[in-house]
């Protein structure tokens, strides 16, 4: 039983305010000046980089692009001419077979670390993702060709390979984004479903992943945007070759990185006209992570729950 | 279908910790029993024990006997989920389900559990739950557009009627107009009034006012310390627990000599 209190509150007196700031008043209007001009000068020495990597990129790449660059692969090309064509399918499906794999494995875990796991078990795989996240992406190169190496023998080449290497750089950063979004659906919906008499995964079906939904995709976008331009894992994996290859399961395939590097490191003669092509390469990449980028801001602003 | 809820030495635990202390009350089938007491004298977590969304908590569980006409809430062989389909709660924030529309929202209890009904046997069933919501005149022109387009006054209805529309036996209510203005307020006391017909009530409120106007049944919690468990102090017809009770702390309590 609680003891009951009658207390006399003491009358509160407010000490009477200074409107007129006087000198601290001066003194604070200059730090804040001080402060935003130097966010301002380190927002701009940041962008600097960034504004003299998208010029330097566009003025050498923009003149390789011709109808040629895009639609022939480097198959018997001597000298000038050829494209990429064979590049771009290779990025396109390793990429694509890399978030086949990382997307499901990514998102399951997510979903466990946040519906299911509590205890010993969820701290592990929190752990061993942040140990992953950290991964060389040329040590998850290796680990994808001493895997193959042992199932196909020495010297095994093929998209699949480089697609394993890539997902272990994209799982961590899936489970990542997808674990952030899920603690973002408030408890609150999840009980109103649990109290409908809703079982738990049906809730996690029918009302966590709707509501999570923009914000997953978006982070599944920029986690493609974020492997598409490895290089030092495919490098190991999937080789280089100058023709187009549709077969991800066997033989070197080459992916945009990987030839804007063999294109500079190794050029054929004339070596201006490979350098141009490796610009040219490195152009598409940057436009199809920004249009990634744009695909994902715009996913979150279709699937985002509406209030209208 | 109203249900009587019948509970005995109940104490409920979040681990180790004893949250509330041996509880015995008898809710009767079509009133309303008000919860009241100060915060933290485990008020929402005795309602939340009645639909076994207690345990949703890792590590919370109770022991005691709830009794619902005869039958064992905690019985070995009760689904919890199943519990929850018989008995509705309404929560202490509106929470519509934000990526569905004002229809679908009322529909969720069907939906969600892939009930399949045919199209006029759903409309029907959402008019009547937002009838019986009195929700259905200011939202019959758009229901299809999302339900948190709606007011907070709204929003707690349209749960309601998401509460009433699988025809629960017991309603649970959560401090339901804490967070709405008094017009709403009186809106949702005066469906309480019209819902008591049809179900068991049982409402946690901190408004004294609320409980004396809505309540036929009232029971006071009290807690004599901080990590004290919270205790029954008493339970009994609302006229006479507010002017007349047993105990003096549910006297100094009603009177806001205290809390």
């Amino acid at each position: 039983m609680a003891d009951v209190h009658t207390t006399d509150r003491p009358q509160v007196v407010f000490p009477p305010t200074p409107f007129s700031g006087g000198t601290s008043h001066g003194l604070r209007r200059a730090k804040d000046r001080l402060a935003t001009v130097l966010v301002w000068l380190a927002f701009l020495i940041a962008l600097l980089p960034l504004a003299s990597l998208l010029y330097t990129v566009v003025s050498k790449g923009l003149p390789a692009f011709s109808t040629q660059f895009f639609t022939y692969s480097m198959r018997n090309v001597v000298g000038d001419g050829g494209g990429v064509y064979h590049a771009i399918i290779g990025t396109v499906l390793v990429t694509a077979i890399a978030a086949i794999i990382s997307v499901p494995i990514g998102l399951l875990t997510a979903i466990y670390l946040v519906e299911y796991g509590s205890g010993q078990l969820a701290r592990w795989i929190t752990l061993l993702v942040d140990v992953m996240t950290g991964i060389p992406s040329i040590v998850a190169g290796l680990f994808a060709y001493a895997l193959f190496a042992l199932l196909f023998g020495e010297g095994v080449r093929m998209g699949l390979m480089g697609s394993v290497a890539l997902s272990v750089l994209m799982i961590p950063i899936v489970v990542r984004s997808c674990e952030e979004m899920l603690k973002l659906v408030p408890n609150e919906l999840r009980e109103a479903a649990w109290a409908l008499g809703v079982p738990r995964w049906r809730t996690i079906v029918w009302v966590v992943l709707p509501t999570a939904l923009a914000g997953i995709v978006t982070g599944i976008t920029l986690a493609i945007a974020r492997i598409v331009g490895e290089t030092a894992p495919l490098l190991i994996t999937c080789g280089i070759t100058d023709s187009v290859n549709f077969n991800p399961f066997s033989d070197r395939i080459t992916t945009l990185p990987v030839f804007a590097f063999s294109a500079y490191a190794t050029p054929s003669f004339p070596i201006e006209a490979s350098q141009e092509k490796a610009w040219g390469a490195a152009l598409i990449l940057m436009i199809l992570v920004m249009a990634l980028n744009l695909v994902a801001r715009l996913i979150s602003h279709w699937f985002a729950p509406r209030t209208k | 279908m109203a249900r009587s809820i019948d509970v005995s030495d109940l104490n409920i635990y979040y681990g180790d910790f004893l949250a509330v202390e041996d509880v015995s009350i008898l809710i009767p089938a079509r009133s309303v029993t008000a919860l009241i007491g100060p915060s933290g004298c485990g008020k929402s977590t005795f309602l939340r024990s009645l639909n076994r969304m207690h345990e949703v908590v890792p590590g919370a569980y109770v022991d005691g006997k709830i009794m619902i006409d005869g039958q064992d809430l905690y019985g070995a062989d009760v689904d919890p989920v199943a519990v929850r389909r018989s008995i509705g709660m309404v929560f202490q924030r509106p929470n519509p389900f934000p990526t569905m529309s004002i229809y679908d929202n009322v529909m969720a209890g069907m939906k969600l559990n892939s009930k399949r009904m045919k199209k006029p046997d759903a409309d029907s069933m959402v008019e009547r739950s937002l009838r019986g919501a009195n929700l259905w005149d200011e939202v019959k022109d758009r229901l299809h557009k999302p339900g948190s387009s709606l007011s907070g006054g709204q929003q707690q209805r349209l749960c309601i009627s998401r509460a009433i529309a699988i025809e629960p036996q017991v309603l649970l209510m959560d401090e339901p107009c804490s967070a709405l203005d008094p017009i709403s307020t009186g809106a949702i006391e005066d469906l309480i009034h019209e819902l008591k017909d049809r179900y068991t009530i049982v409402i946690v409120t901190h408004n004294m006012q609320q409980a004396a106007r809505v309540s036929d049944m009232t029971g006071f919690f009290n807690l004599s310390g901080v990590g004290q468990p919270g205790r029954l102090i008493e339970a009994g017809p609302t006229k006479k627990m507010f002017t007349n009770p047993e105990e003096k702390a549910t006297e100094a309590y009603v009177s806001g000599r205290f809390g």
